[in-house]
């Protein structure tokens, strides 16, 4: 059986490829939509923040011998840590001019983080192997897929979901959202909003190290894997409509699959069918696919 | 009094420099008095590695090795990021031209760029001697009277690779090309080889540069069920290309033949995924003494093994430093006519020859990969399979499709 001249099971193949690709999109663009949505933040920082996940896990196993279920945990724990120190130390002084500032912000940060380890690395990058017990392929009939890609998808969706549920369906994600809505009102319930917001950002770059950790093993860990990526996920965030937490989810993994057919159908576009599919968006429904109108 | 004292010493200063700079003049004829080579290349970007800081410390080992003179007259070694982007390039080196007083620019790696490039030094009579970019147009369509294409291109990788894959039975290709002219002239020059060695291509699929995951690209390539995937990328992109490939096993039933793969890309994706492979380059740092002896102060500057760019930045240096003292000018035309009529000798290559379509002719070499078990640490990975002569190396000039020739 064959559609436009592509067997199925080829298709069926791609299908699974885009959700990889997606469960990435996902999760990078979950990171953004959480600091965009508490923190008013445009955080062009984040690419640089799965990059530095990426190195973190490189540089544990390469010199302190930590191996990759050690670094899942820990490295988010310490790129945490450093965004809340980033949150700190510059962010909560530019929370009151216009959103442009974050964004020059966390642009410049970008380009200094990504900088510094293109000079201690260079842009070629270092292998990063899969771990023993995800190495290997299953045969799906369709096509053989490597089980530390469907380990990606699960452990993304895994985080995502979880994600999702602590801000939409805890008291404590009802706290943030009221944070963001009117910070001063919940600061008079005696809830310390500057903490809760450090918090947020700290949970974000904690998220996109994460992101860096799982993408190690399956493309090169160098310094410009993060601006190859960021541009796109920003894309995926103004589909889904930014702050959208759920939107950013869907849309990851939407973009993800379209992407992923593209590649088949007329692959030299496959790098710009996402910012089409934008451009789409913005002139129908501006506040994107979920977001609404403030 | 201390008026007439001040404009007698302004008079005084006044003419001696005006003598000094008369001395100076003679047969010497050294335009602004400084000699400089601009190191066109990409200092930050996915090809950084393979040129980039390394080409700069390559023409500056080269300006050394001159005492940092030619003719008496300071050389000089200017660089600059072209972000691999030909309208930022061209403009670049327009300034360079117009305000910088650069005599020649060398690297430029990026065909795009390159191509660029090569029109703008052209029209300003400037010498552009290419080390970096791969793609067979600068001596075809595209020669021009100021360009040489120093290192390789892609004629002579898809010749070297191509070939021997072919005659090892792997007659059945699929490639796998980056979308842009130096992807799709390696292509075109590999597909040609193939098919006249009685090979048969089955496809092809062509991805954006800098794509941040080939396994789509390589399922397809898979689906094919061709023997050889030919990788017509560079970089970043064959790194990636490599790595997915071992990952969805691909290379059990297939087998993958880089067509431009450098030594630091080698380097980054270690032995255990790239060894057997067959690769074509102009130059390896453990060729001969020589070879060894330069690679190893190259590597004491900057921590790593030198690519074919970096020897091939030296050597263009060198012949065009050569070329000044020897004709004592940086006159283009007479430096030019200069390299065209001698042969040339350095640690890059023996008795290379300058072809009117600006094509450096030398030997090309076929390596394969080592095991593991073979290499003897860091940067030993090479087996010379074959020496590929001068004379068979590169696109015969027969079949030249550059205007300039007469034939």
């Amino acid at each position: 059986m064959e559609i436009l001249g592509i067997p199925v099971q080829a298709l069926l193949g791609q299908l699974l490829l885009g959700l990889v690709n997606g469960s990435f999109y996902a999760m990078l663009s979950l990171g953004l939509a959480v600091i965009f949505g508490l923190l008013n933040i445009i955080n062009f920082a984040h690419g640089a923040l799965y990059m530095m996940g990426a190195y973190a896990a490189w540089i544990g196993l390469t010199y302190f011998g930590i191996g990759y279920w050690e670094s899942l945990l820990l490295v988010p724990l310490i790129l945490g840590a450093f965004g809340m120190l980033i949150e700190r130390a510059l962010l909560q002084w530019l929370y009151k001019l216009d959103h442009l500032y974050g964004l020059l912000l966390t642009f410049g940060l970008a380009l200094i983080i990504e900088g510094t380890y293109r000079h201690f690395f260079g842009v070629s990058g270092q292998p990063y192997p899969v771990p023993a017990q995800l190495s290997g392929a299953t045969n799906l009939g369709f096509m053989v897929l490597p089980n530390y890609r469907a380990w990606v998808v699960a452990a993304s969706l895994m985080v995502c979901l979880a994600t999702w549920f602590v801000i939409e369906r805890t008291r404590l994600g009802a706290y943030l959202r009221a944070g963001t809505e009117n910070p001063k009102l919940v600061q008079a319930f005696g809830i310390n909003v500057p903490l809760m917001v450090t918090l947020t950002y700290g949970f974000g770059a904690a998220l996109a190290a994460f992101a860096g950790v799982l993408a190690a093993p399956v493309i090169q860990v160098s310094p410009l894997m993060g601006s190859n990526l960021i541009i796109v996920v920003f894309a995926v965030v103004v589909v889904g409509g930014m702050g959208s937490i759920l939107g950013s989810i869907a849309t990851g993994l939407g973009l993800g699959v379209i992407e992923g057919f593209t590649k088949v159908f007329y692959p030299e576009a496959s790098s710009t069918v996402i910012f089409v599919i934008m451009a789409l968006v913005l002139l129908i429904r501006p506040a994107g696919l979920f977001g609404r109108e403030k | 009094m201390n008026r007439t004292r001040i404009f007698v010493v302004s008079c005084a200063v006044v003419f001696a420099a005006c003598s000094a700079a008369m001395a100076q003049q003679g047969p010497v004829k050294i335009s602004d008095d400084v000699v400089r080579i601009g190191v066109l290349t990409d200092l930050s970007g996915l090809y950084s590695d393979i040129g980039g800081q390394g080409s700069v410390v390559a023409a500056q080992m080269a300006v050394e090795d001159f005492g940092g003179k030619v003719l008496g007259k300071k050389v000089d070694v200017v660089s600059t990021d072209h972000q691999n982007k030909a309208d930022v390039a061209a403009q670049k080196v327009r300034e360079w031209i117009d305000r910088g007083g650069v005599d020649m620019i060398t690297d430029a790696l990026n065909s795009a760029v390159a191509l660029a490039t090569s029109k703008v030094v052209a029209e300003k009579k400037r010498i552009l001697m290419d080390t970096g970019a791969a793609s067979t147009r600068l001596t075809n369509e595209d020669c021009t009277r100021y360009t040489i294409h120093h290192t390789y291109d892609t004629y002579a990788l898809a010749n070297g690779t191509g070939r021997a894959v072919v005659k090892q039975g792997g007659d059945t290709w699929f490639f796998l090309t980056a979308d842009y002219a130096f992807g799709h002239s390696l292509e075109q020059d590999t597909m040609n080889v193939v098919k006249e060695n009685g090979g048969k291509v089955l496809g092809a699929v062509r991805h954006p540069l800098s794509a941040s995951d080939f396994s789509s690209f390589l399922l397809q390539a898979q689906a094919s069920k061709a023997k050889i995937i030919g990788l017509a990328n560079a970089g970043g992109d064959t790194i990636n290309s490599i790595k997915a490939a071992n990952e969805f096993g691909l290379t059990k039933t297939q087998n993958l033949a880089g067509l431009l793969v450098f030594i630091s890309d080698i380097h980054s994706l270690g032995l255990p995924a790239t060894q057997g492979m067959y690769v074509t380059e102009a130059w390896y740092w453990d060729l001969n003494d020589q070879t060894r002896k330069w690679s190893k102060r190259f590597f004491d500057k900057t921590k790593k093994m030198p690519t074919m760019i970096h020897a091939g930045v030296y050597s263009a240096t060198t012949m065009y430093l050569n070329a000044v003292k020897a004709t004592g000018t940086d006159d283009a035309d007479a430096v030019m006519a200069w390299m065209r009529a001698n042969k040339h000798s350095d640690m890059f290559g023996t008795n290379m020859t300058l072809r009117e379509d600006g094509r450096l002719v030398h030997d090309m070499y076929l390596f394969q990969v080592k095991k593991p078990s073979e290499s003897k640490g860091p940067w030993d990975y090479y087996h010379l399979r074959e020496t590929i002569a001068a004379d068979h190396a590169f696109q015969p000039l027969s079949k030249s499709r550059c205007p300039l020739i007469n034939k």
